[in-house]
Formats: C-alpha cells, sequence, structure tokens
C-alpha cells in the first residue's frame, strides 16, 4: 500500500468516524467540534485530489467563519435534549422510511453504473507549478459565469433578507449617542444675542 | 563546506524538514519572549515609568534582559489547575489548539527571494486559513473552562473574530487583486521598483483596515474584549494557571508577529530595499533582504504596543459597528478601485 | 458642515494619531520612577513614621505617664501602666504600642506634653513573629536613643509651627 493509499484510507476512516460522532454525541458542541474534524478530513482528501484550492477554501469558509458561528449558537442556546429526544421512537418508522429512500437515491445517482472510474477516469497528475487557482477562475468566469452570477445573486438577496429581518426599529425605545454628543459645539446649543438693557422705572 | 553540504543530503528529508522547522522557530520563539520584554519597557515608557529592569546575568542587571527567561522558568514551575467541572481534553487541547496555526502559518512565508520553508502558489490563502483556525482555541478554552468569565470572553472573540476576518479577507483580495497572484513570493516581487510601487500607496485604505483588523484578530487593545481585565477578568483564558497559559500568552504574541510580518510582506514590499529605484541603491547592496523584512516588521510590532499603551478598549457594539460598518464597506468600495486601477493600468504601479 | 468636518476627521483617524502622539512624546520623557533601595525619596520632618520614647539629655526619661496618648489613641493602639518610682516620681511600668493597630496619624506625639512620645522618620521594618509587632518600652527607647539626634533636629525646625 503506498503511503497516498494509506493517507487516503486514514481520512477517510476518521472522516466517517468523526461524521458518526457528530450525530451520536450527546452534547451538541461535541457535535460541533467533530463536524470541524470531519470537515478537516474532507479538506485532507481533497489535498490528496490535488484540489488544493478547494481544500483551503473548505477550511477557510467552512472551519473559519461557518462553524464559530455554529459553535457560537450551540453555546449559547440552551438545548434542552430530553425535549429533542421525546420523539424519538414514535417518528423512527417515518424515519427509517426517508432513510431508505435516501440510500436508495444515492446508490442510482453515484452507483458504479454511472460514477465509475470507467465513466470518470482518475484525472491526470499535474506539475508542482500547476495553478489549481487558475483553472478554477478561468474556469468560473468563462464557462459557468452565468451560474456564478446566479448563485452570487441569490446570496445577496438571502444576505438583504436576513439583514431585514433584523433591522427592526424601536421608536419609543431612548438612548444616548455618544459619537454624536461629541460633536456638540456651544454654538450649536446656546445663541448669545446683544440686546439692549431695560430701563428702571 | 561541500562536506557540510553532503553530509546534508545525506540526512533523511523528514530530518531536513525538521532541521529547517527547528531554524524558523527558534529565533521566533526568542522574538516572542523579548517581545513580551519590549512590550513592559516601551508601555513602562509611555507611561513615564521604567518597566522590568532588575533580572540580569550573572549578577549584572542589564536593562532587566532576563525577565522573559525568568518568567518562563516561573511558568514552568507552576501547577497546572484544572477546574473541577472542565472538560479535562478540550481544556488541554484549547491551547494547543490557539498556537498551532499561529507556527504553522510561517511554513510558506518567503523570508527571502529564495528562502521559504515550501512554496506552495496559494500560499495567501493558505495563511489566511490558519489565522481563522485560531479562534477556535480561544472558544474551545472558554467553554470548555466551565466558569462564566471564560464563556463571556470566548462569544465575544468569536463574534469579534469572525467580524473582522472578513474585512481582513476583504483587505487582502485588494492585495491579490493587484499583485495577481496567490503566492506570497509573487506579491512581493509584484511591489518592486522603488519605496512608491510599494503597495502601501495604492492599497492605502487596505492597507489600514488590514493591520486594524489584524490588532483585533489577536484581541489586542483596543480590542481586547476577549480578555477584558477589568469587565470579565481575562476572559478566556481565565481557569488557566502554569504552562497552558504560558502557551496561550505565546501564541498571542506569535500571532502580532505574523500579522507584523505579513503586513510589511503585503504592503510594504517585503524583503525589498527602501532604496530601491534611488541613488542610494548600490550603497545598501549588501543588507540581506531578510533584515529588511526584520526592520519592517519590527515597525509594526512597535505600532502594536503603541497602540496598547494608547487607546482606551472599545465597547463591544462599537467594535461592532467599526468591523461591519465601516470597514467592510470601505474595503469594497477600494476592491474595486482597485480593480479599475488594474484594468485602465494606472502608472505606475499598475503598467 | 460641522458634520462633514467630524466625518472626515474620524475617516482619516485624525484623533487616534492625536492620542499617539501624545504617547510618543511621553515615551522620550525621563522616568519618574525612584529605584527604591538604591534612590529614596525625600522625608519630611513631619514624617509620621515608627515610634520611640525619647529621653533628656541627662539620660532622664521623659515620659510622666500622664496617659494623654493612650486616651487620643483614636486606634487603641497605646496599652500604660505607671506606678510611683523609687524617688517618688510618676512614671510608666509598661508603654506598649500595638503596631497592627496604630493607624499612624500623630494624636499621641501632638497630645505629648513632653515630646515624649513622637514618631521617626524610620519606615523599613518588619517583624517575623506574631507578638514582636508590640512595641515595648525598652523597644521604644532603644529607638529614641539611636534617633535622637534626629528627632531633636526634626522637632528643633518644626519649633516654629508646633
Amino acid at each position: 500500500m503506498s503511503f497516498e493509499k494509506f493517507l487516503f484510507y486514514l481520512f477517510a476512516a476518521l472522516m466517517i468516524g468523526a461524521a458518526l460522532m457528530v450525530i451520536t454525541r450527546r452534547n451538541p458542541v461535541h457535535s460541533v467540534l467533530f463536524l470541524v474534524l470531519a470537515f478537516f478530513n474532507a479538506a485532507g482528501l481533497w489535498m490528496l485530489a490535488e484540489a488544493e484550492f478547494l481544500a483551503i477554501a473548505l477550511v477557510l469558509v467552512y472551519v473559519g467563519a461557518v462553524m464559530v458561528l455554529f459553535l457560537f449558537v450551540v453555546m449559547m442556546l440552551d438545548i434542552n435534549l430530553a425535549e429533542l429526544r421525546a420523539g424519538f421512537v414514535r417518528n423512527m418508522p417515518v424515519a427509517l422510511l426517508v432513510a431508505v429512500v435516501m440510500m436508495v437515491e444515492l446508490a442510482l445517482v453515484l452507483g458504479p453504473s454511472r460514477f465509475g472510474l470507467d465513466q470518470y477516469a482518475a484525472p491526470a497528475h499535474r506539475p508542482a507549478d500547476y495553478s489549481n487557482t487558475t483553472e478554477l477562475g478561468l474556469a468560473l468566469f468563462t464557462r459557468h459565469l452565468y451560474a456564478f452570477e446566479i448563485a452570487a445573486v441569490i446570496l445577496l438577496v438571502g444576505i438583504v433578507a436576513a439583514i431585514s429581518l433584523t433591522l427592526r426599529r424601536r421608536p419609543d425605545s431612548k438612548y444616548l449617542d455618544p459619537g454624536r454628543q461629541v460633536t456638540v459645539k456651544a454654538r450649536d446649543r446656546l445663541r448669545v444675542v446683544r440686546m439692549q438693557a431695560e430701563e428702571r422705572e | 563546506m561541500e562536506s557540510v553540504i553532503a553530509l546534508w543530503n545525506a540526512l533523511p528529508l523528514v530530518v531536513q524538514i525538521l532541521l529547517k522547522i527547528v531554524v524558523i522557530m527558534l529565533p521566533l520563539m526568542i522574538m516572542v519572549a523579548y517581545y513580551t520584554y519590549a512590550e513592559r519597557k516601551v508601555i513602562g515608557h509611555m507611561q513615564v515609568r521604567m518597566g522590568p529592569n532588575r533580572v540580569g546575568f550573572f549578577g549584572f542587571r542589564l536593562l532587566g534582559l532576563g525577565q522573559p527567561i525568568a518568567d518562563a522558568v516561573k511558568l514552568m514551575f507552576k501547577e497546572i489547575v484544572i477546574p473541577s467541572g472542565a472538560n479535562k481534553l478540550l481544556f488541554l487541547i484549547a491551547p494547543m489548539l490557539s498556537i498551532a496555526p499561529a507556527l504553522a502559518a510561517w511554513a510558506v512565508f518567503p523570508f527571502d527571494a529564495e528562502l521559504a520553508l515550501t512554496h506552495i502558489n496559494a500560499g495567501l490563502l493558505y495563511i489566511l486559513a490558519l489565522t481563522s483556525l485560531g479562534v477556535y482555541g480561544v472558544i474551545i478554552a472558554g467553554w470548555s473552562s466551565n466558569s462564566k468569565y471564560a464563556l463571556l470572553g470566548a462569544m465575544r472573540s468569536a463574534a469579534q473574530i469572525v467580524a473582522y476576518e472578513i474585512a481582513m479577507g476583504f483587505a487582502l483580495v485588494g492585495v491579490l487583486v493587484a499583485a495577481g497572484s496567490l503566492d506570497l513570493r509573487q506579491i512581493v516581487l509584484a511591489q518592486q521598483g522603488s519605496l512608491l510601487h510599494w503597495f502601501w500607496l495604492p492599497l492605502l485604505p487596505l492597507f489600514v483596515i488590514y493591520f486594524i483588523s489584524g490588532v483585533a484578530e489577536t484581541n489586542r487593545a483596543p480590542f481586547d474584549v476577549a480578555e477584558g481585565e477589568s469587565e470579565i477578568v481575562a476572559g478566556f483564558h481565565v481557569e488557566y494557571s502554569g504552562m497552558t497559559f504560558a502557551v496561550f500568552f505565546l501564541a498571542e504574541y506569535a500571532n502580532m508577529i505574523l500579522i507584523s510580518a505579513l503586513s510589511s510582506l503585503m504592503f510594504l514590499g517585503g524583503w525589498l530595499s527602501p532604496f530601491q529605484g534611488t541613488a542610494l541603491e548600490s550603497w545598501f547592496d549588501w543588507v540581506p533582504g531578510i533584515l529588511w523584512l526584520l526592520a519592517k516588521t519590527l515597525v509594526f510590532m512597535f505600532l502594536f504596543l503603541w497602540f496598547r499603551a494608547t487607546f482606551p478598549r472599545y465597547r463591544y457594539d462599537q467594535i461592532m459597528r467599526l468591523g461591519w460598518k465601516v470597514f467592510i464597506p470601505i474595503t469594497i468600495v477600494w476592491i474595486v478601485v482597485v480593480g479599475l486601477m488594474k484594468v485602465y493600468h494606472t502608472p505606475w504601479w499598475f503598467n | 458642515m460641522n458634520k462633514i468636518v467630524s466625518y472626515v476627521r474620524s475617516l482619516f483617524l485624525f484623533e487616534l494619531l492625536k492620542g499617539l502622539s501624545l504617547t510618543g512624546r511621553y515615551m522620550f520623557t525621563r522616568p519618574f520612577t525612584l529605584e527604591y533601595p538604591e534612590e529614596k525619596a525625600p522625608v519630611s520632618p513631619r514624617f509620621r513614621g515608627l515610634h520611640a520614647l525619647r529621653r533628656y539629655p541627662n539620660g532622664e526619661e521623659r515620659c510622666i505617664a500622664c496617659k494623654l496618648c493612650e486616651a487620643v489613641c483614636p486606634a487603641l493602639a497605646i496599652t500604660i501602666e505607671a506606678e510611683p518610682r523609687e524617688d517618688g516620681s510618676r512614671r510608666t511600668t509598661r508603654y506598649d504600642i500595638d503596631l497592627f493597630k496604630c493607624i499612624f496619624c500623630g494624636f499621641c506625639e501632638e497630645s505629648c506634653p513632653v515630646d515624649s512620645i513622637v514618631e521617626t522618620r524610620v519606615y523599613e521594618y518588619h517583624f517575623e513573629n506574631r507578638g514582636e509587632q508590640i512595641m515595648t518600652k525598652d523597644k521604644l527607647l532603644a529607638i529614641g536613643d539611636k534617633y535622637e539626634e534626629q528627632l531633636a533636629a526634626d522637632r528643633a525646625a518644626q519649633a516654629a509651627v508646633r
């Protein structure tokens, strides 16, 4: 077994193990941390497949940003596990059915008849100076430009929607704005007028 | 000399790489140790005090230069107290998680035109990914300590780092648009010419934002709400003592040095001589590039200390406002400006 | 207009640069620090440090056991017992000051009609065992003998205002 193969099986085994832990651990924080581990192993697998850009982007985006937010939310929420597990047995048959259907679907789509090595040949090994980033950029901005732009617009709409959901003004709340307080000058508030002194009667 | 080279080549690859890592890490660790000393000295003098000046070597006081070593020895011999309600494994892993990215990032750092441990063409991305991992050490430390102050510190730090990560990333997007490469070496070479060709000038807003975000990212004053000793004692590392605390400390300073070195690499021309393109160029030819890099890095490292001595801590909502509502819009605008400069070949940076 | 000016000022970090220049300037001023064991701050003749009991130049102790100091002491740190000596004069048999209770207010010194109990300039002393903080009559007299010259000079310097 070559070193590369060994690494592949190592990463794959760790990833599956971590993924199993994600759904079996009782503590949600542990689940999130195992998910981070799974992402790392996925990045390692991609690195083996010579997709360095994607591997690093996975770590950067998912591990570095998305999972931090997840962890943030999970730590903040007081999750009651007993409540979550209340309907476990009752809903079990439905869940099993859905799981089986999904398995079948996956097998049909990714089965050996459609996804084997003879359908998709293993990518050729590239020389060391081959730039993944450039290739990806070229593909995204030429062939897949419309798909890329549409995805960007959908994300933008998502951002706007999320921000507008959180944006609420409460007109009855009173607060101080120190930023405006410090810019106040005396002449904004005070007007010195010169007037005739009144005569004493 | 030849025999030394022959000996070097005879070593197994793993040993060669380990030796190279030691060559990078050893000076870095010494720099970290003396950075803590410099911090106390500089801030002391800015507050019209003296700073540490007692611990020296062999009975000589030597301006207190022995202080970091005394501190290290003291921390090594202190007990590591693990709180009874803490998650032991995570509690001990957290400091390692915070220092590992700070050290691993140096793997792709070019110290000179041909001097780097490895040379990967997505170096900038790699560094960005690694610096974004540092937050896990803080969050896990805060959570596993089972202490309310630590958890509050972790929360603040997570929110802050996510906010400034984006501004920092956008600032770097500007750099890679200007340089046309993710390769750190290419980024420096793209700044060749003279002091005015360095990216600090065309990317001035991004430069400022990058450095300020770097200060925020390393949880340093004035963005040190994660520690906030006057509010939440010491934030995420309240419960840490002895060597575990020392590792957090090392990680913080290693991160500061990393941010300083990256700023000088991406905006101040890295190892390029500041006299390039002037009459003085030939006079300073003998100076190795790594010394220029070091000098530029030291300037930024001094700025970190200067900021800490000058600015009061930002309030939490002000930090969020600055990150999301000021820095991100400015960076987006300036990326467009850089793109336009690049497209229209604005002299003399992009022709 | 005002708003625009303040906006531009904040955009160019004007206030922050001002702050930086201030701390930058202070960095090059001489530190105020006194390096303590080698350098010491000047001490006033009115300094209220460790207590002492003084004697007259002929060697007779000044204290006449009037107990004014014991009465005035706000911290109840002074304990005095007295009885006639063989020659018939009123003297203390016991004169204790508990330095843990003492707040160094100087009232005992001011109340003393014969300038016997005084506070010296000594501020560097320590105790290693419990019980040592009680300054007995012997110890106080010994301190007084040791610093008599300084004490007399300080009293003379302050004579006009006392």
